[in-house]
C-alpha cells in the first residue's frame, strides 16, 4: 500500500470519527448527563447566595454528585 | 497570610501566589514591550548597551508577557477550576508548591539570560539548554498535579474547562520537549538536533502550537468556566463545547506551514498548512458563539458589571483574530502580510484582546473569592482599566495594519524598469508615525495594569484587616 493511500484511510478514518463524535454530542440520550455536566461551575456551596433562578434551580436539581455511573 | 483564608477542602495559597504573580509580571512584561515601543520610535533608548538593545529585550517581552504572565494566570486558574469543578482538593500541595517556585525560577532565570545574550534563536522557545529542562520538570510535576486532581474528583463528569486545561498540559509537554531538544556544547549553548527546512518546520510546529495550546485552549478552558460563573448561568451549549474541544486539537496541529510560506519547506506543507488554517475558523468560532451565547438573557448585566465586559470583549477580539488569522494564513494574503507588522498587530490582537482581556476579567472574578470576598475593592477601577484595556488594543492593532499595509505595498512596489521602487529605510521612515500611536496604546495598557495593581493590593489589604473566614461547608 502505498503512502497516499495511507494517508487517505486516515483522513477517512478522522472524518468519521468525527461525524461520530458530533452525532455522540448531540443524541438526546446524553442531554440529562450534558446538563449536569453543565451545572458543575454553580455545584460547589461556596456561593449559592449570589446565583439567579435559572442556574440555582438547575443546580440544585442535581441531587446526587459523585455515583450516577455507579 | 492569615489562616482564616484557608479553604476547608480546597488549596487556595498556590492559587492566591499564581493570581498576584499574574499582576506583576503582567506588568513587567507589558513595560518591557512599552520599551521597545519607544525604542523602534526613539532607538536612542537602547542606551548603544548590548543588554538592553532591541534584539535581547524584545524576546524577554514575549517570554514574559506569555510565560510569565499568561503562564500563571493558567497556573492559577487551572488550579481554582480543577479543584471546584471536581470538589476535591488538589493531589499535593507539596508538588503544588513546587510548581509555583519553579516556574518562577524559570521566570528569573529568562531575565537573566535573555539579557545577557544566551539564547537558542528559537521563537518563544529561546531559553537556553538548562532553563529547558527545569521548564520540562516544573511541566511534567504540574501534569500530575493537575491530572491527579482530576482522577481523584468528586464529580461524576470532567467539566469541560478541565479537558481544555488537561489538552494544554499535555500537548505544551510534548511540544516543549520535542522542539527543545538540543545537544549541549557548553554550560549555556546548544546546537538543536534538527538542521535546515526540518528544523524550521519543527519549530513552527512548536510556535503555532504554543499559540494554539498555551494562548488558546488553555485560556479556553479559563472562558468555560469564568464566563459561566461571572454571568451567572451554564454555558449556552454543552454538546457544542465538546465537539469544539475535539474539533479544535484536532486541527490546530496542522496550522504550523502557514509561518513559512514561499520559503525552502516543500510546497505541498505549505499548502496544507493553509487549509487546515482555514478550517481552523470553524472550531474557533464555534468555542467563541458558545462563549457569547451564555450571555443571552443576561445583557443587560454589561451595564452594571465591567469584569463581565473584559471576559465578553476577550470573545470579540478572539473572534476577530481568528478570523484574521485564516485570512492572513491564505498564500496571496500572506504574500503581502508577512514580515510586515501586520503580524505584530494580528498577534496583539489575540495577546491583548484575547489572552489578556480573558486573564484580567477571570482575576477580577477570581481575586477577591480567594481572599474572602465576593467583589473587588472598587468596581468602578474595573471599569476604567477595561476603557483603558480596550483604546489600548483599538489603538495598537489599528496602527500595526495601516504600518503592515503600508510596508507590503511599498516593498513590492517595482518601478516600470523592474527596479524596486522603494528603499528599504523608506518604509522604515513611514512607519514612524504608527509606532508613535503603537506606543500610547501600549502606555495606555500598562496604565490599566497599574490600576488593576493598585485595587488588588486593596483588595488583599481590606481583606486581612476584616480577617472574615469563608463559610465554612462540608
Amino acid at each position: 500500500m502505498d503512502i497516499g493511500t495511507v494517508r487517505g484511510i486516515i483522513t477517512a478514518i478522522l472524518l468519521v470519527s468525527f461525524l461520530g463524535l458530533v452525532w455522540w454530542a448531540y443524541s438526546k440520550r446524553r442531554k440529562p448527563d450534558f446538563d449536569e455536566a453543565a451545572n458543575l461551575p454553580f455545584a460547589d456551596e461556596d456561593e449559592r447566595q449570589n446565583r439567579d433562578t435559572r442556574a440555582s434551580n438547575e443546580a440544585d436539581s442535581r441531587q446526587n454528585k459523585g455515583d450516577r455511573n455507579a | 497570610m492569615s489562616t482564616a483564608l484557608e479553604h476547608p477542602t480546597y488549596n487556595y495559597k498556590v492559587v492566591r501566589q499564581f493570581a498576584i504573580m499574574t499582576v506583576v509580571w503582567g506588568i513587567v512584561g507589558m513595560l518591557l514591550g512599552v520599551i521597545i515601543a519607544a525604542q523602534l520610535v526613539w532607538p536612542q533608548l537602547n542606551l548603544d548597551l548590548p543588554w538592553t538593545s532591541f534584539g535581547r529585550l524584545r524576546p524577554l517581552h514575549t517570554n514574559a508577557v506569555i510565560f510569565a504572565f499568561g503562564g500563571s494566570a493558567l497556573f492559577a486558574t487551572s488550579y481554582y477550576v480543577v479543584q471546584r469543578t471536581c470538589q476535591t482538593r488538589l493531589f499535593s500541595d507539596k508538588l503544588a508548591a513546587f510548581t509555583f517556585w519553579g516556574w518562577q525560577a524559570v521566570i528569573l532565570a529568562a531575565v537573566i539570560t535573555l539579557p545577557l545574550g544566551y539564547t537558542e534563536i528559537k521563537e518563544y522557545a529561546e531559553l537556553e539548554w538548562p532553563i529547558d529542562i527545569l521548564i520540562a520538570v516544573v511541566w511534567v510535576s504540574y501534569a500530575i498535579v493537575f491530572l491527579m486532581t482530576i482522577k481523584q474528583r468528586r464529580t461524576s463528569h470532567i467539566y469541560v474547562a478541565n479537558w481544555f486545561y488537561a489538552a494544554f498540559i499535555l500537548t505544551v509537554a510534548v511540544l516543549h520537549i520535542v522542539n527543545s531538544a538540543a545537544i549541549p556544547v557548553t554550560a549555556m549553548f546548544s546546537v538543536s538536533i534538527y538542521s535546515g527546512a526540518i528544523d524550521a518546520m519543527t519549530q513552527w510546529w512548536y510556535g503555532h502550537n504554543a499559540v494554539g495550546f498555551f494562548l488558546t485552549a488553555g485560556f479556553l478552558g479559563m472562558m468555560y468556566y469564568f464566563v459561566p460563573k461571572q454571568a451567572e448561568r451554564p454555558v449556552y451549549s454543552y454538546r457544542l463545547s465538546i465537539v469544539h474541544f475535539w474539533a479544535l486539537i484536532m486541527v490546530y496541529m496542522w496550522a504550523g506551514p502557514h509561518h513559512l510560506h514561499y520559503t525552502a519547506l516543500p510546497d505541498w506543507a505549505q499548502s496544507l498548512g493553509m487549509i487546515m488554517s482555514i478550517i481552523l475558523l470553524a472550531p474557533s468560532w464555534g468555542g467563541m458563539i458558545n462563549g457569547m451565547m451564555t450571555l443571552s438573557g443576561a445583557w443587560h448585566k454589561l451595564r452594571t458589571d465591567p469584569t463581565l465586559r473584559f471576559l465578553v470583549v476577550a470573545l470579540s477580539f478572539y473572534g476577530m483574530s481568528t478570523f484574521e488569522g485564516p485570512m492572513m494564513a491564505v498564500k496571496t494574503v500572506n504574500a503581502l502580510s508577512h514580515y510586515t507588522d501586520w503580524t505584530i498587530g494580528h498577534v496583539h490582537a489575540g495577546a491583548l484582546g484575547w489572552v489578556a482581556m480573558i486573564t484580567i476579567g477571570s482575576m477580577y472574578h477570581l481575586i477577591p473569592r480567594l481572599f474572602g470576598r465576593t467583589e473587588m475593592f472598587s468596581v468602578k477601577l474595573i471599569a476604567v482599566h477595561f476603557w483603558l484595556a480596550t483604546i489600548g488594543t483599538v489603538l495598537y492593532i489599528a496602527a500595526m495594519w495601516v504600518n503592515g499595509i503600508l510596508q507590503g505595498l511599498m516593498w513590492r512596489a517595482i518601478n516600470p524598469d523592474g527596479t524596486l521602487m522603494y528603499t528599504f529605510i523608506e518604509a522604515v521612515e513611514a512607519s514612524a508615525p504608527g509606532y508613535l500611536v503603537r506606543l500610547v496604546g501600549g502606555v495606555f495598557w500598562v496604565t490599566g495594569m497599574l490600576i488593576m495593581a493598585y485595587n488588588v493590593f486593596m483588595t488583599v489589604k481590606r481583606s486581612e484587616a476584616a480577617r472574615q473566614p469563608i463559610p465554612q461547608t462540608a
